[in-house]
C-alpha cells in the first residue's frame, strides 16, 4: 500500500513499581537510554519522536509531554504526544510506524512512560473525570463500576463463572515470575484470587492490575538503516487502531467491536487471513482478567465465549498452542498504563528474537501480536510484529 | 537487550514516608455547560421526564439527548419522552467509593448498573444506581423504575432520579 517496511531494533524498559523515587522524565530517560543502547544509536541519530502517557490528572502536571520531553530526549527534534487513554501503549508504536513508514524519518524513539502514584490518596480518584461531568459524574462513579458491569455482562452472556475468569489472573501474575520488571508477580491459586477482598461485585481485588510507576521506550527504524544495525529486526507487518462511541452504556459490553475493528484493519495490512492460525504468540491487554479473555475473541484468536475453556486447558500457557501474555501482563508485571502497552510490544519483540530468557514460549515463533485497549470501553490499538 | 538488569527499584512504604517530597491540593473549580441537548436533557428531568432524541434517518431513539446523530452525522430531528421503566442489562454491587476508600460494613452498597429504558431503541441505556433492593436479588433482566425525588427537590441533574427500583 505504499508503506515503507519498519524494523524494530531496540527496546528498554524499566521496573514496574508502586511508588518510584525517580521522576517521570527520568523513567523515560532510563527506558530511552536502554533501547538506543541496544540499538547501537546515539541519541542524535534519532531524527523523531513520539511519547505516550496517560492523562495528566495522575501526575498533576499539565502539558506532560512537555514535561517529559527531556527524559524521553527530545529537546530540539520533532518530538509529539500520542494519547489514546489506555490503549496509548501500543498506539505510540503504530504512531512511530507513522513516522517512518511515511517517509517522514529514518530514526524514531517511541517512549513511553507514566508515574501513577503522584496522585493522592489513591490514582483511582482521577479516573471520576473520564466519565461525562453531567449525565454520570454525579452518581460518583469509579472505574472498577463498569469494568464490573462489562465483566458480568460477559459472564452471563456466556455462562461463565468466577473461577473461568481469574484462571487469566493466575497464569499471568505466575508468568510474572520470569520478568525482572514485575511488581505483582506471586505464585497465586485460584483460591486466592476468588479469596481475595471484593471490589465491586464480580471484580476481586487480584482480577485487577496494580496501580504502578515504569517507562518503557523502542527504536523504530526503516529498512535500509535496519540492515545497517542489525541481523536480528523484528518487522511491524500491521497496525489497526478503532475507536468506538464514548456513549458506552449504549453498545452490549459482551464483545469488543472496536477491538475486532483495529485488528482487521492489522490483519489485512499483515497478510493475515486465519489469525487463530498465524498468529504464534499474543499479548492482549489484561488490566483486569476478563479483559484478556474479551480481547482473545474480540481480536479473532478463538470463537466468542470460548476463551475461558481454552484458559482452562491450558492452550493459552506459555507451553500452549497460543501463548498469551507469557510477560506476565498488566496482572503480573504491573500496569504504568502506557508503559505497560509498550512493554507488551516489546515483549513480542523479544519473543520472535528468541531472546526472552525464561519467559521465552517454544516452537521458535515468526508472527505475534500485541494489543491494547482503554477509555470508556471503546479504544482498540493493534500491533502485529513478524521477524 | 539486558532486560535482566533493568533500573529502579522502587520505594517502600517506609521510605516513602521518609523521602523528601512536596505535595499540593488543588482546589480546582469548573462550571461545565450544559451544551442544547443535555440542557434539554436535564429540564426533562426536572420536569419528571426521561427525554430521547429522535433520528429520522436511522431511526434510532437515543439516550441521552444529543444535537446530531453520531452514526448519520446530522442534527437529531427533536425530542420524545421515554418511559421512566427499564431493564437491567448488567449491575455490579460495589463496596468501594469513587475514590477507592472503602465502604464502612454498615453503609449500604453501591449498585451501578446499565438500565435499558423502555420506549427507546434496542440497547440504549444509561448508568444509574439502583437502590430500595437486597443486592443479592438483583438480576440481569430485571424490570426496575425510577424514583424521582420530590418536585420541589429536583434541580435539572441525573439526580434528580434518586435510583431505579425493581417494580
Amino acid at each position: 500500500m505504499g508503506y515503507r517496511k519498519v524494523a524494530i531494533v531496540g527496546a528498554g524498559i524499566t521496573k514496574f513499581v508502586r511508588r518510584a523515587e525517580e521522576t517521570g522524565p527520568e523513567m523515560a530517560y532510563l527506558a530511552s537510554k536502554m533501547a538506543l543502547d541496544q540499538a547501537g544509536l546515539k541519541l542524535k541519530d534519532v531524527e523523531m519522536i513520539t511519547l505516550g502517557t496517560a492523562p495528566d490528572a495522575f501526575d498533576g502536571v499539565h502539558m506532560k509531554g512537555e514535561y517529559l520531553l527531556s527524559g524521553a530526549g527530545g529537546n530540539g527534534k520533532q518530538y509529539i504526544r500520542n494519547f489514546v487513554g489506555g490503549g496509548t501503549g501500543v498506539f505510540a508504536p503504530i504512531h512511530g510506524w507513522m513516522h517512518v513508514a511515511s517517509g517522514a524519518c529514518d530514526v524514531c524513539l517511541v517512549v513511553c512512560s507514566e508515574k501513577m502514584s503522584s496522585c493522592h490518596p489513591h490514582p483511582q480518584g482521577a479516573f471520576l473525570t473520564i466519565f461525562d461531568h453531567t449525565t454520570e459524574q454525579p452518581l460518583k462513579p469509579t472505574l472498577i463500576w463498569i469494568f464490573a458491569l462489562e465483566m458480568r455482562r460477559y459472564m452471563e452472556t456466556y455462562g461463565l463463572t468466577k473461577a473461568d475468569i481469574a484462571r487469566v489472573a493466575v497464569k499471568n501474575k505466575n508468568n510474572a515470575l520470569d520478568h525482572p520488571s514485575s511488581q505483582v508477580a506471586d505464585t497465586v491459586t485460584l483460591e486466592d484470587v476468588l479469596n481475595s477482598e471484593v471490589l465491586a461485585e464480580p471484580v476481586h481485588r487480584l482480577d485487577i492490575s496494580p496501580a504502578s510507576d515504569g517507562a518503557a521506550a523502542m527504536v523504530l527504524v526503516s529498512e535500509h538503516v535496519a540492515k545497517r544495525l542489525t541481523d536480528k529486526p523484528v518487522w511491524i507487518d500491521g497496525v489497526g487502531w478503532n475507536l468506538d462511541t464514548a456513549y458506552w452504556a449504549t453498545k452490549d459490553l459482551y464483545y469488543p467491536r472496536y477491538v475486532e475493528k483495529a485488528a482487521r484493519m492489522a490483519y489485512e495490512m499483515a497478510g493475515i487471513t486465519e489469525p487463530h492460525k498465524q498468529i504464534q504468540v499474543a499479548e492482549p491487554y489484561d488490566p483486569f482478567d476478563y479483559k484478556e479473555l474479551h480481547h482473545l475473541e474480540g481480536l479473532l484468536l478463538c470463537e466468542r465465549g470460548d476463551a475461558a475453556r481454552l484458559t482452562a486447558e491450558g492452550y493459552t500457557a506459555r507451553t500452549g498452542n497460543l501463548p498469551v501474555c507469557p510477560s506476565g501482563g498488566a496482572l503480573g508485571v504491573g500496569n504504568p498504563i502506557a508503559a505497560t502497552g509498550l512493554m507488551k510490544v516489546i515483549e513480542i519483540f523479544l519473543q520472535l528474537r528468541e531472546e526472552a530468557g525464561k519467559r521465552q514460549v517454544p516452537g521458535k515463533p515468526r508472527v505475534g501480536l500485541a494489543q491494547a485497549w482503554g477509555d470508556l470501553m471503546q479504544v482498540g490499538t493493534v500491533i502485529v510484529l513478524r521477524r | 537487550m539486558k532486560i535482566e538488569k533493568v533500573p529502579m527499584k522502587g520505594l517502600t512504604s517506609e521510605e516513602y514516608e521518609k523521602a523528601l517530597k512536596i505535595s499540593w491540593k488543588p482546589k480546582l473549580q469548573y462550571a461545565w455547560d450544559n451544551g442544547i441537548a443535555i440542557g434539554k436533557y436535564l429540564q426533562g428531568l426536572k420536569e419528571g421526564k426521561l427525554l430521547a432524541s429522535c433520528c429520522n434517518r436511522c431511526g434510532r431513539i437515543m439516550l441521552p439527548v444529543r444535537s446530531f446523530c453520531e452514526l448519520c452525522w446530522r442534527p437529531t430531528d427533536g425530542e420524545i419522552a421515554v418511559n421512566d421503566t427499564g431493564v437491567v442489562n448488567t449491575f455490579a454491587i460495589c463496596h468501594v467509593n469513587w475514590d477507592a476508600s472503602r465502604l464502612k460494613p454498615d453503609e449500604p452498597r453501591h449498585i451501578p448498573a446499565v438500565i435499558e429504558i423502555d420506549g427507546a431503541s434496542k440497547g440504549q441505556g444509561i448508568m444509574h444506581v439502583l437502590g430500595n433492593v437486597d443486592p443479592a436479588k438483583v438480576k440481569i433482566g430485571m424490570k426496575v423504575k425510577a424514583v424521582w425525588k420530590p418536585v420541589a427537590e429536583r434541580v435539572g441533574s441525573i439526580d434528580d432520579i434518586r435510583f431505579f427500583e425493581p417494580y
